[in-house]
Formats: structure tokens, C-alpha cells, sequence
């Protein structure tokens, strides 16, 4: 194969051969001589001096003479010593990972103690979120609470709607029957920019508002039970959180009764990071973020709900006739694709893997099927195990991308049935102005030039 | 060999179906103490819906005004009305609406935004919130009766109640059936996960895999506008630097070809960054942008306004401390309680111009 033809599924848009013929020769000849440092400032020079765009930096051409100056020139760590163990006693990302961050949406919110940062969908592998990218919802910031002052305490409404109110340490907490189960964790709020209209670029902003651990913790039935809660007179819990805003949220006891709902202080092997509410949260599967009480405090249970705050005047969904729905707290069915999504860009024609998450708060995942015509045809993808209840899934599928503009999409069914709707479908019902519980469709548009744009269609 | 009538494998079994029974066999006992009844009263703090926990007591909305201004308006506005740092609190509701018990302008798409007191249908709420969280840097400062008396404001300022009126918790409950929107709430929906309310948990819409020909309209109808490329910061910086996809160059059109693999700018370093951090830690930053006003003006403005004083340092550090109002506009800066070092450091980091 020559130089003038690239290999296969590589046609590339941007200017490869940024070097001439003539420079990458000298390069080579200096390259030889051992001066390494050479090729760095040639290659500088050259993006420095390019007119043109710059090109994509990492490509794999057929070199013009000998080899790839990467395989030919044995770089530093083929030739020296690396570092020793425990040169950092908490490992860290790579350094060239920097650009995986969790971000503010600017403008979303004025103060930062209020605020949401959102998880980089876009850049993550697999189920699990690595816990420090974990997103942020915080009503009145965040605390690096001492776990030896913590304590949890339970009581009632009323007296008589349990036996003894108690009071727990962490120590005590943490010596109780413990279980370990994976969940995502959404934010009623996720893609609520999006009614009714595109309003942010990526999928980080679009649906970032998710994560997915491993928690570890007790069931919160253990600890009712030890203090003798009356679940017939009880149908009603209360989480409080021990911060500023001490977040308050009203639970089914249906949902404590089987078990699900957890006081957890593990999360993905290691205890909850503080901006997830160390030492203690609540875990409620399948029920909006604002549910899992951070920092909790508190467990009351009741005979009525409380009308809290979070769900009396925020987290209510405003329907077209003006009432507001009080007490949504199951996040459906939904799913995204991730790669290739919003603000990336193909860098080639020819095969790719297009990889997203589902999940649905009723329980697992049944099917994901993918369409890149905007919803006329759809394939089935590929579900990753495990598949697991109120958790997320990943799905993958092959694709090969012919150049010309596409509109992928993804779309779940949960093993109740319930197949996750698209715009039209939910603004029919439900209008354009209720902020939470969005899980329409999302469409990407790749358009020809290969860059990925978020779009809505009707 | 025992020589009990009993054979070992009818205990094992016996055993095996003991453990199989329950997860959790063995009583737990010696784990958590019963609470005191003081220590229910310090945290027990929630007011229901039916003013279940609310504590005795009263305010009126004369002496709430009084609090709202040295208290709130420095976040919400003199009037509740304020739009800077939170969602504005009144607004929107009318005296037809507190006959009917519903906010008509809810039914109004085009009204920009809903404010507080067009939403909440239950008073409980305000001032069990109130109570718990406010204000904002001072949660749980706030007295019963002063809670009263602010919440009371509120609702006048909402002209839900009339200028002399003391509220308490003899009369709570006549003011629950004035709230603009008591009757704007319903459970009738499947999102509960409960039987007690809702609808028993079924879906509102159904949508059906069809897997070809399926009737759609792909046409796209929304898009982020071209001048809104970059608002979201260079995307090329928040895409890993390998991988199949690379993020877009915002900083470009368009179609021009992708710089892959950027670097995120590094951070400043040095001691302007490290004051600029105790701004953050102190929530200077939260009323005061860098560059911009928020609630009061930006540093770099106040800076630049002292810059031929050579006291200003000094007299920046006094106000820090002490708070004010009226030279950059009404809304109050309310005094800070913080250590007189760190007031000395953040004036004279706002004096040299709020440098990064």
C-alpha cells in the first residue's frame, strides 16, 4: 500500500501528512542521530504554523519511510525506571484523563452551594461511576462530616406508632446485618432542561444528573424493626438529612418493607465521598436522587406524608392543566446513548461501536433497540451483563457509519413492558413546562462533517 | 458413636433449615439505645401538613418585615420578588386566586416562570422549611416566633394576608384555606411507589416498540443555535483525548476540522489563588461574581471603585465585617462573622483588583 492511499477506514478529513514528505525525512535522518527533541519542535512547528486545520492528533497513517517514529523511537517508559509502589497512597486517574471531569452547567444556577454538577456520560465505560465523578446535587453545600459525632435517630410521628425511639452510631450501624446491592441514582430533574427545546450540547448536561454505585448498608426494615414500628398505623417514612437545609422526603413504607430501601454507608468498596453524603444516606432504588437523604439524621415514620419542601414546592410536576403532580418519585424507563453523542465528533467514516446506558426505576431492563434514521428502523442492541433491578445497563451495538448525516437513538422496554416514549408522546400527556421526570427519546444528529449534535425532531 | 435415638443427619438437617429460614437468625440485641426525650425535641423539628410538630407561638408581619429585611433581602429581595441568587418567592398569584384555591396563571404557558407562593398549596411547608434551612449561611438560627412573623411577610407580601395581621398557631389554620394554590396538587398519577397514594403505580403514556417502518417525522425542529456553540465551554476540553469519538472544537465553526486532544487549562497557582479560594470558602462568591455582579457588584468593580484610596484595604476589611448598604444599591450586605484575618486578606485581595 503507498502513502497515497490511506489503509482502510481511515479516511481522513483533516490534513494527515502536516509534515512533507521532505520534513518527515529529515525528521527521521535527525531522528536517527538520536536527537529526539528534534522531532517535538518539528512537530510543534508544523501545528504552529499550520494554516490549514490543525490535525487530529492521533492517527495511524502508513508512514512515508521505515516506520511510525512511536514503534521506531523507544519512548522514555520502554527505556528508563518508572516509579515505585505507594507513590501515591490514594491512586488518581491518569493525567492525560484530566478532561473527565464533572461540570457545572453555567448559568443553571447562581450560587454553587445550591447547584448540580453533572457526571462526563460521555467518557465513562460500563455501569459503575467512579465515585469522585460521581454528580453532585447539593441544596445548602456539602460537609465532611466526623463519623464518630454522626448518629441516627428514629421516632415517630406520633408515640404510638412504634414501640422505643432510638438513637444509633455509625459504630452500631455498621454492626448490623449489611447487604450490597448496585444502583443508579437519577435526579428528577435530569434532562428537565430539554422539554421543551434543545438547551444543552452533551449528553454530560442532557442526562448527566445519573450515576451508578455499589452501596453498602443496612436495610433501614432492620433498624425499624428494632424499634418496634407498628407498620400497620406506619405507612409513611421520613428521611432527614443532618446539613443546613436538613432535606426532608416522605417514603412509602411498602418500599422499606421489602427490604430495598438501605441506610448506607459503602459505595463502589470504600465509604460514601462527602459530596455523597458521608457517613450516612439513604439508598431508595428506583426513586428520584432527592429521595436518598444525604447525611441522614433522621428516620420518623407516620401515618400521613409530610409535604416537605422537595415535595410541596420543588420536585412537583406542573401538567398543562395547572395541577402539579405531588409525590412523583419513580424515574421510568430511559436510556441515551453515550458514544457517539452531543459536542463529539466521528473522526472517520467506517465501523464504530455506538454504546449507551438504560435503566428504569420498576425494575431491570428487558431490550434497548438503536435507530440512526431518526426512528423509522431500529436494531436490537446488545444488553452487557449484568442486568440487574433499578440499575443501570449498558447496551452496545455495531455500526458503520457511511458519511452521511444519521439521527441515532435509543430506545428501552423494562421487564414491566413499559417502553421508554419519545417527545411527542410525552408532551402529549404531560406539556412542556413539569421540569422532572423527562425520559423522551433523545436523538443525536452526526452530520456529515462527523461533528454530533444534540437535536430534538417532531 | 452417640447413641441418641436422634441420627446426626436429622440435626444437620434440622440445622441447615434454621439457617435456610431467615437471613437474619440470631436476635440482634446491644445495638442502638432508646432516645431522650430532650434529644427528640432538639431534632424532632418537621411541621406536617395537618401542623403535627408545629411549636406554639406567634409573629406578625410588621415584625417580620423588620427580619426579612436584615435576614432575606439580601438574597430574595426587599420584596420577595427577586430573581439573583434563588427562584423568586412572590409573584404571580391574585385575590381571585386566593378565593378559589388554585393559581390561574399556572394554566398560562407564556407567564415566565412560577414563583414560590404560586406553587405551595400548604403553609406547613414555608414554615417548616423556614424553620429547618433559613436563612441560607444561618440555618436553625431563627426563633418560632420569628419563623411566624417571616412567614407571615411572606404572605403579605403575597397580599394573602392584610398588614396587620399577627399569625400563630391558633390561627395557622385559617390561613391554610387562604394559600393561592391549596387545591393545585394532586396524587392522581403512577409515579408513587406506594399504595397509599397514587394511582397504583400505572404509567400515564404508552409508547410501542415498533422495530421497521415505523411512522416518525425526522425532521429536526430543535437545535443549539450557532452562537450558542461554545456557552458550554470548549467541548474539546471535556472529551477524553482518545477514543473513537473526540470532543468538538467549540472554539471554531462550525465544520472546521476537530483539535483533538486538549488539555484542560491549568489552574492558577500562588497566593491571589488561594484567597480567591477563601472567597469561595466564606461564600463571598456567592452574592459577588469575579467580574460580575450577583447580588452586590462584582470584586474587581468594588476594587477598581477604591483604587486611588490608599485606606482601602482597611476600609474594605470594616465592611466586610460590619456590613451596609446603599453604596453600590439597597439590597443589604449583612454582616460576616468570620476571623478578622480573613477579612484583612480578602480586602486586600479585592483592593489589588481580585487577581486570579
Amino acid at each position: 500500500m503507498s502513502a497515497d492511499s490511506p489503509p482502510s477506514g481511515r479516511v481522513l478529513k483533516a490534513p494527515e501528512s502536516f509534515l512533507s514528505r521532505d520534513g518527515i525525512r529529515s525528521v527521521f535522518a535527525e531522528g536517527k542521530k538520536g536527537r529526539r527533541d528534534f522531532i517535538r519542535s518539528a512537530f510543534a512547528a508544523a501545528v504552529a504554523g499550520a494554516a490549514a486545520p490543525a490535525a487530529l492528533a492521533q492517527s495511524n497513517p502508513v508512514p512515508a519511510e521505515g516506520g511510525d517514529p512511536h514503534i521506531l523511537e523507544l519512548p522514555a517508559h520502554s527505556t528508563g525506571l518508572g516509579q515505585g509502589v505507594a507513590t501515591d497512597g490514594y491512586g488518581k486517574p491518569s493525567k492525560y484523563e484530566a478532561n473527565v471531569q464533572r461540570r457545572q452547567s453555567p448559568g443553571l444556577t447562581q450560587t454553587t452551594q445550591s447547584s448540580v454538577s453533572f457526571a462526563p456520560l460521555q467518557s465513562l465505560f460500563g455501569i459503575i461511576t467512579p465515585s469522585g465523578l460521581h454528580f453532585e446535587r447539593h441544596h445548602q453545600g456539602w460537609w465532611d462530616i466526623d463519623p464518630s459525632k454522626h448518629r441516627l435517630m428514629v421516632n415517630g410521628s406520633d408515640p404510638s406508632l412504634l414501640k422505643t425511639p432510638m438513637v444509633f452510631t455509625m459504630d452500631e450501624l455498621m454492626r448490623l446485618p449489611m447487604v450490597s446491592r448496585f444502583h443508579f441514582i437519577e435526579c428528577g430533574a435530569n434532562t428537565g432542561m430539554e422539554w421543551g427545546n434543545v438547551a444543552v450540547p452533551t449528553v454530560q448536561y442532557s442526562h448527566g444528573m445519573i450515576s451508578c454505585s455499589e452501596f453498602t448498608g443496612v436495610p433501614l426494615k432492620v433498624v425499624l424493626d428494632l424499634c418496634g414500628v407498628d407498620y400497620k398505623k406506619a405507612r409513611y417514612v421520613l428521611g432527614e438529612g443532618a446539613d443546613g437545609s436538613s432535606m426532608t422526603r416522605t417514603l412509602p413504607m411498602e418500599m422499606v418493607e421489602s427490604g430495598e430501601v438501605l441506610l448506607a454507608y459503602g459505595q463502589n468498596g470504600e465509604m460514601l465521598r462527602p459530596e455523597n453524603g458521608y457517613p450516612l444516606r439513604l439508598v431508595v432504588p428506583g426513586v428520584q436522587g432527592v429521595s436518598w437523604v444525604k447525611y441522614l439524621r433522621r428516620i420518623e415514620v407516620g401515618d400521613k406524608p409530610w409535604a416537605t419542601k422537595d415535595e410541596a414546592v420543588h420536585y412537583i410536576d406542573l401538567m398543562p392543566d395547572g395541577l402539579h403532580r405531588q409525590y412523583s418519585s419513580i424515574q421510568e424507563c430511559k436510556s441515551v446513548v453515550t458514544t457517539p453523542s452531543g459536542g463529539q465528533v466521528l473522526l472517520d467514516k467506517g465501523f464504530y461501536n455506538i454504546s449507551g446506558l438504560a435503566w428504569s426505576g420498576r425494575g431491570k431492563v428487558k431490550k434497548v433497540d438503536v435507530s440512526v434514521d431518526g426512528g423509522r428502523h431500529w436494531r436490537p442492541a446488545r444488553l452487557e451483563n449484568p442486568v440487574l433491578s433499578k440499575c443501570l445497563t449498558r447496551f452496545n451495538l455495531d455500526w458503520v457509519w457511511d458519511g452521511r448525516p444519521a439521527l441515532v437513538q435509543s430506545r428501552a422496554t423494562d421487564e414491566t413492558g413499559y417502553v421508554q416514549p419519545t417527545f411527542r408522546q410525552l408532551r402529549a400527556v404531560r406539556g412542556s413546562r413539569s421540569i422532572y421526570h423527562n425520559n423522551a427519546i433523545q436523538t443525536w444528529l452526526v452530520q456529515d462533517s462527523g461533528e454530533v449534535k444534540n437535536v430534538q425532531l417532531s | 458413636m452417640s447413641s441418641s435415638p436422634k441420627p446426626l443427619w436429622l440435626a444437620l438437617a434440622g440445622l441447615l433449615i434454621a439457617t435456610a429460614a431467615g437471613a437474619q437468625s440470631v436476635p440482634i440485641s446491644g445495638v442502638g439505645r432508646p432516645a431522650t426525650p430532650k434529644e427528640i425535641a432538639a431534632w424532632d423539628i418537621d411541621v406536617r401538613p395537618d401542623f403535627k410538630g408545629l411549636p406554639k407561638g406567634s409573629g406578625s408581619v410588621a415584625q417580620g418585615m423588620d427580619l426579612w429585611e436584615s435576614k432575606c433581602a439580601s438574597c430574595h429581595g426587599v420584596f420577595g420578588e427577586a430573581n439573583e441568587v434563588f427562584s423568586p418567592l412572590v409573584g404571580g398569584t391574585t385575590k381571585e386566586d386566593v378565593k378559589t384555591g388554585r393559581v390561574a396563571r399556572l394554566t398560562d404557558a407564556s407567564f415566565p416562570g412560577r414563583t414560590t407562593l404560586m406553587k405551595v398549596a400548604t403553609v406547613s411547608t414555608l414554615w417548616d422549611y423556614i424553620y429547618r434551612a433559613m436563612p441560607w449561611n444561618a440555618p436553625k438560627s431563627l426563633k418560632p416566633d420569628e419563623v411566624y412573623a417571616l412567614t407571615a411577610y411572606l404572605l403579605n407580601l403575597g397580599h394573602v394576608l392584610p398588614d396587620d395581621y399577627v399569625l400563630s398557631d391558633a390561627n395557622i389554620g385559617q390561613v391554610q384555606q387562604r394559600m393561592p394554590n391549596r387545591l393545585g396538587m394532586t396524587t392522581n398519577h403512577g409515579l408513587w411507589p406506594g399504595k397509599s397514594m397514587g394511582n397504583g403505580g400505572k404509567p400515564d403514556v404508552k409508547a410501542v416498540a415498533c422495530m421497521s417502518n415505523c411512522a416518525t417525522e425526522p425532521t429536526v425542529a430543535s437545535y443549539l443555535p450557532d452562537h450558542a456553540r461554545n456557552a458550554h465551554g470548549n467541548l474539546a476540553e471535556q472529551n477524553r483525548m482518545v477514543g473513537a469519538q473526540h470532543g468538538a472544537d467549540t472554539t471554531r465553526p462550525p465544520g472546521a476540522a476537530p483539535v483533538v486532544a486538549v488539555a484542560p487549562a491549568a489552574p492558577a497557582a500562588g497566593g491571589a489563588a488561594s484567597t480567591q479560594a477563601l472567597a469561595r470558602k466564606l461564600n463571598c462568591l456567592t452574592c459577588h461574581g469575579i467580574d460580575n455582579k450577583v447580588v452586590g457588584p462584582g470584586l474587581r468593580e468594588i476594587g477598581s471603585k477604591y483604587a486611588g484610596r490608599s485606606d482601602a484595604a482597611d476600609y474594605l476589611a470594616k465592611k466586610i465585617i460590619s456590613g451596609g448598604s446603599g453604596v453600590w444599591g439597597s439590597i443589604p450586605m449583612p454582616p460576616q462573622d468570620i476571623p478578622a484575618a480573613d477579612a484583612k486578606a480578602l480586602a486586600q485581595w479585592i483592593a489589588a483588583g481580585a487577581k486570579p
